[in-house]
C-alpha cells in the first residue's frame, strides 16, 4: 500500500488524497510525504495509523520527513504508532485544549474510559464537549460492535483556534459497510451500503423496525444531522464509496432528511477500496447548535422515516 | 417500586450500552416480572446516547408493549435525556404499530 500525505488535506478537499491512496501489496505499507508543509485533518493520521496496524514486522518503509510541520505528526502520535522512527526531536507540551493524540480503542470499557479521561481535556464548554462525546461514542462503538477487528478504531481530534472547531477522524480496517448491511438489506455497491447505513433505523442487525435489542440504526444518522445542523462537513468512506455532506450555505433553512442522497453532498463510487471505514467530521464551536434544539429535529425526522418505511409496507385493497 | 441509579451504573455521560443491557436483563426485566414498577434515576446525569437509551429500554418495549411504559417511571432527566428517551420511545411504537408486545 501506499500513501502520500499531501500539502493540504481537510474533509472539504479530501478527494484528492483518498484518490491518491494506493492499496495494493497490502502487506507492506509505503508513506511519503509533501517536502515543504503538511497540513492535513486528523482523518489523514487515522487512516495511516489504522493502515500501520495491520502491517506485520518492518515492512512499513516511511521516507524521512522534511516538511517544517513535520512535528506535528509526530506529536499526534503517528510515527509512534507505526513503530517507525521519526528523527525528530521536539519537546511534548500539554495536550489539553489542543488535540486528542492518535489513540487505539478496541473494547466497550476502552471507549468508556477514552471518553471520561480524554474528552475533557480538550477543555470545551459543557455543550460542545456533550456534543464531541456524543460523536465519539457513537462511531467507535460502531467499530466495537460491528466491524470485526482485533484492532479496533483509530482515532484522533483537534482543536483549531482559528476557525474554532474541532475535527475528528476515526478509521478502521474491518469488513467494511457493505458486508454488514448486506446482511440485512441488499446493497449492491458501496455507496448504497453507505446511503443506507446514514438512514434512521437501518441496521445491518436486523430487517425489523426498531432494530435490535442493541441496535437501532441511528448513530450515523445522528452524527449526520449534528454536522448539518451545525452547517460543518461530514465524510464517510468505505470499500469504493465516499460521501461528503457538504456545507449548508449560511442562512439556509434548518431541515434534516432521512435520505442522506437528499442532503447537499457529493459522492464518489470508485476511489480505490478501503478495507474497512473511515469517517470525519467538523464541528465548529461557537455555531454550536443547543444539543436539546437538534434532538427535537432529529426526533421529528427519525419517527418520520419510521413512519414512511412502515407504511410502504401496507397492504393495498384489491378492487376488481 | 424499585429504583435505580443510572449514573452510579453509567457515569454523568450515559453511552455503555454492555452496562444499559445489564441494566435492561438484571434489573428492569426481573422488576417488571414480578409485576412492580421501576424508577430509571436520572440524577447527575449530562447526557446519553440514543444507543444507550435504546439498549436500555426498546426491547422492553418490543417485548412487553407500550404498556410497560405505566411502570417505568424516569426520574430527575434534563432537557437533553428527556428528549433522547422520548425519540426512542416514539420510534420504538411507531415502528410497533398498535403498540402492543411482539408474539
Amino acid at each position: 500500500m501506499k500513501v502520500h500525505i499531501p500539502n493540504s488535506a481537510f474533509l472539504g478537499n479530501i478527494d484528492p488524497f483518498l484518490r491518491s491512496f494506493d492499496p495494493s501489496s497490502p502487506e507492506t505499507l509505503e508513506i511519503t510525504a509533501n517536502d515543504k508543509w503538511i497540513a492535513v485533518h486528523p482523518i489523514v493520521l487515522s487512516m495511516i495509523a489504522a493502515l500501520g496496524l495491520t502491517i506485520k514486522g518492518d515492512n512499513i518503509l516511511c521516507e524521512k520527513f522534511e516538511a517544517k510541520s513535520k512535528h506535528y505528526l509526530a506529536r499526534m502520535g503517528l510515527f509512534e504508532f507505526l513503530k517507525v522512527p521519526s528523527g525528530i526531536n521536539f519537546v511534548e507540551h500539554e495536550s489539553a485544549g489542543r488535540f486528542i493524540p492518535l489513540t487505539q480503542i478496541r473494547t466497550s470499557d476502552e471507549l468508556t474510559r477514552f471518553i471520561t479521561e480524554m474528552i475533557p481535556l480538550l477543555h470545551l464548554e459543557p455543550e460542545p464537549s456533550k456534543t464531541i462525546g456524543y460523536i465519539v461514542s457513537e462511531l467507535a462503538r460502531n467499530v466495537i460492535e460491528h466491524a470485526e477487528t482485533e484492532h479496533g478504531a483509530v482515532l484522533c481530534a483537534q482543536y483549531y483556534k482559528k476557525s474554532n472547531s474541532i475535527r475528528i477522524g476515526i478509521a478502521d480496517t474491518g469488513v467494511g459497510i457493505k458486508e454488514t448491511i448486506n446482511r440485512s438489506h441488499a446493497a449492491p455497491t458501496d455507496l448504497d451500503a453507505i446511503r443506507l447505513a446514514l438512514w434512521p433505523g437501518i441496521t445491518g442487525t436486523t430487517r425489523r423496525e426498531g432494530g435490535t435489542e442493541q441496535n437501532a440504526g441511528a448513530g450515523l444518522f445522528f452524527i449526520k444531522s449534528i454536522a448539518s445542523v451545525n452547517r460543518d462537513f461530514f465524510v464517510i468512506y468505505s470499500g469504493r464509496g465516499f460521501y461528503k455532506l457538504l456545507k449548508r450555505p449560511a442562512g439556509s433553512r434548518i431541515r434534516l432528511h432521512a435520505d442522506p442522497f437528499e442532503d447537499r453532498h457529493s459522492k464518489e463510487t470508485d476511489l480505490p477500496a478501503w478495507r474497512g471505514t473511515i469517517v470525519g467530521a467538523d464541528i465548529t464551536l461557537d455555531q454550536t447548535a443547543e444539543f436539546s434544539s437538534l434532538l427535537d429535529a432529529v426526533g421529528n425526522t427519525y419517527q418520520a422515516a419510521v413512519r414512511d418505511r412502515v407504511k410502504a409496507r401496507f397492504k393495498k385493497a384489491r378492487f376488481i | 417500586m424499585k429504583q435505580i441509579s443510572i449514573f452510579e451504573k453509567a457515569g454523568a455521560f450515559a453511552e455503555n450500552k454492555d452496562v444499559a443491557r445489564d441494566i435492561r436483563t438484571r434489573e428492569i426485566f426481573p422488576t417488571l416480572a414480578n409485576g412492580e414498577e421501576i424508577v430509571l434515576d436520572f440524577e447527575q446525569v449530562d447526557a446519553a446516547t440514543q444507543s444507550f437509551i435504546h439498549a436500555l429500554i426498546s426491547d422492553v418495549l418490543r417485548r412487553l408493549g407500550n404498556d410497560a411504559l405505566d411502570r417505568i417511571a424516569f426520574k430527575s432527566c434534563n432537557d437533553t435525556v428527556k428528549k433522547v428517551i422520548n425519540i426512542v420511545i416514539g420510534y420504538m411504537q411507531e415502528g410497533m404499530g398498535a403498540g402492543g408486545p411482539e408474539g
